[in-house]
């Protein structure tokens, strides 16, 4: 029996869908059977991001309402062998689907894959609940603005609701610099007010836009800061401690090598 | 026998007897008084045939102990049989005692409303966009990030206090206010408070809420 894990954080434009595609496929990358479910009914992103949209046949409104089997609407990722997607249907809306329809579906997947993630839509309303009703544990995305902030604060209260045991935290697009310039929201702040476990820190990179765009996902990428992030936080997620990521990192020794050469 | 004394009337109508009982004095003078006018003046003239009676309590609010020591005390007399017990005290039997203090553990996320009837000792924060209300005071061992309405049936010496006092609104009774308008937030980190002076809100340091709300704080007194 898989865990299902559901990626949420009320504000739209966090990172929710990068998220999903980034630790499903870093999941798989450690080799873990992983499904990757898009609840996001009418405004679907997932397949995009990892390049699977030309692929789709059948959606997860076609294998609730029973148009075809749950196995058919299951796409195959290009890239690993247990890496699956189940994208959600463009045409319909999110009352498409009831709780108790997701709940069993989820269940299905649980049965046959490590990992079920759940990528849910921005708000609280049916698209959230439907992508709530299965998951065992929740992830909430956040961005250091106070926006952001404030809105995972609700999303915690209404999880908490809905008996998802302590759900735990990614903070997404920390810019240092602009942190340490006090421009930007520590990560102490936001992790005062939410009080919920912190899984990991995500910075802001260039490269997670162009890797989106592409339809090739971050992690895929070894070289970026954002693809060790996920990678770690995937770790995480199977238990293993690891250090939180730091972005004071002092230069190292060959940057300081170059700027005493420039300056003199 | 002084007027003082006489805390229970005894009188009669067609249908039997009414006991009005004074709802002024200590209840245990009026159990008394009952008992010696049961048991001595007017021994005689209740002795007899059965009789009903009425008692009526008046503005006096009894328990059911109390209620039924009365009862048993007239009953014991043989003869008298209540009827009924009249009472027009405020039917207050459900409703918590003023100033009942609620402890609540957690913390009060955006979009979440604690409510309380009566005084709230909140252990955790309210974050921004979260709010605490209580028709009593409100004291938080937290920060308050979000919103407190304290006296919310209107009681104007209703307080605020928390650790860590950095609300987005107070409100206290019918006054509302925004913090950095109104008034400082001290940088400090001593815990504070608020109330209302004049209509006003203002804020002081959590040490001198007794002097300016005086409680009834019983302290046992040395020698």
């Amino acid at each position: 029996m898989g865990e299902a894990i559901v990626i949420t954080s009320g504000k739209g434009g966090v990172g929710k869908t990068t998220t999903s595609a980034n630790i499903g496929t870093a999941l798989a990358l450690l080799g873990k059977k992983v499904c990757l479910v898009d609840t996001d009914i009418g405004l679907r992103n997932l397949d995009v991001v990892m390049g699977l949209e030309n692929r789709i046949i059948y959606d997860l409104v076609d294998a609730v309402e029973g148009r075809c089997k749950l196995q058919q609407a299951l796409i195959k990722d290009k890239r690993f062998e247990e890496l699956y997607l189940l994208p959600a249907a463009q045409t319909k809306d999110k009352h498409a689907v009831e709780p108790e329809q997701m709940r069993n579906l989820i269940n299905e997947l649980k049965n046959d894959f490590d990992y079920v993630v759940i990528d849910c839509p921005a708000g609280i309303e049916q698209g959230f609940k439907n992508a709530v009703a299965g998951a065992d544990k929740a992830i909430v995305v956040t961005t250091p603005e106070n926006a952001a902030v404030r809105d995972a604060d609700r999303i915690i209260g209404l999880l908490e609701k809905e008996r998802i045991e302590s759900p735990k935290l990614i903070i997404n697009r920390i810019r240092p610099h602009l942190v340490k310039k006090g421009d930007m929201l520590d990560v102490d702040d936001v992790c005062q007010v939410l009080a919920i476990d912190l899984l990991g820190l995500v910075p802001d990179d260039e490269h997670v836009i162009k890797a989106a765009n592409s339809g090739e996902p971050t992690v895929m990428n070894p070289d970026s800061k954002a693809s060790i992030a996920y990678r770690n936080i995937a770790r995480r997620i199977l238990g293993d401690a690891v250090p939180l990521m730091r972005f004071d990192s002092k230069p190292g020794m060959m940057a300081k090598v170059r700027k005493f050469f420039r300056l003199g | 026998m002084s007027a003082a004394k006489n805390h229970v009337l005894i009188k009669g109508n067609k249908d039997g007897l009414v006991f009005l009982l004074d709802d002024q004095c200590e209840y245990a003078d009026l159990v008394r008084d009952l008992r010696h006018k049961l048991e001595n003046t007017h021994h005689n003239l209740l002795r007899g045939p059965i009789v009903h009676v009425v008692v009526k309590l008046g503005k006096r609010s009894v328990t059911e102990e109390q209620s039924e020591e009365l009862l048993s005390i007239i009953r014991s007399c043989g003869n008298l049989i209540v009827q009924k017990v009249e009472s027009e005290a405020p039917d207050d039997g459900n409703k918590p005692v003023r100033g009942a203090l609620h402890v609540e553990k957690g913390i009060v996320r955006s979009g979440q409303t604690l409510y309380v009837d009566g005084d709230l000792l909140l252990v955790g924060d309210v974050n921004p966009g979260g709010t605490v209300e209580a028709t009593g005071n409100i004291y938080i061992l937290g920060a308050l990030k979000g919103m407190a309405h304290a006296g919310i049936g209107g009681d104007e010496q209703a307080v605020i206090a928390a650790s860590h006092l950095r609300p987005t609104q107070l409100r206290i009774a019918g006054v509302i206010s925004r913090p950095p308008d109104e008034w400082e937030l001290q940088g400090d980190m001593l815990m504070e408070f608020a109330y209302l002076q004049d209509g006003q809100m203002s804020i002081d340091k959590l040490i001198h809420l007794h002097r300016i709300r005086p409680g009834a704080a019983k302290f046992i007194q040395g020698e």
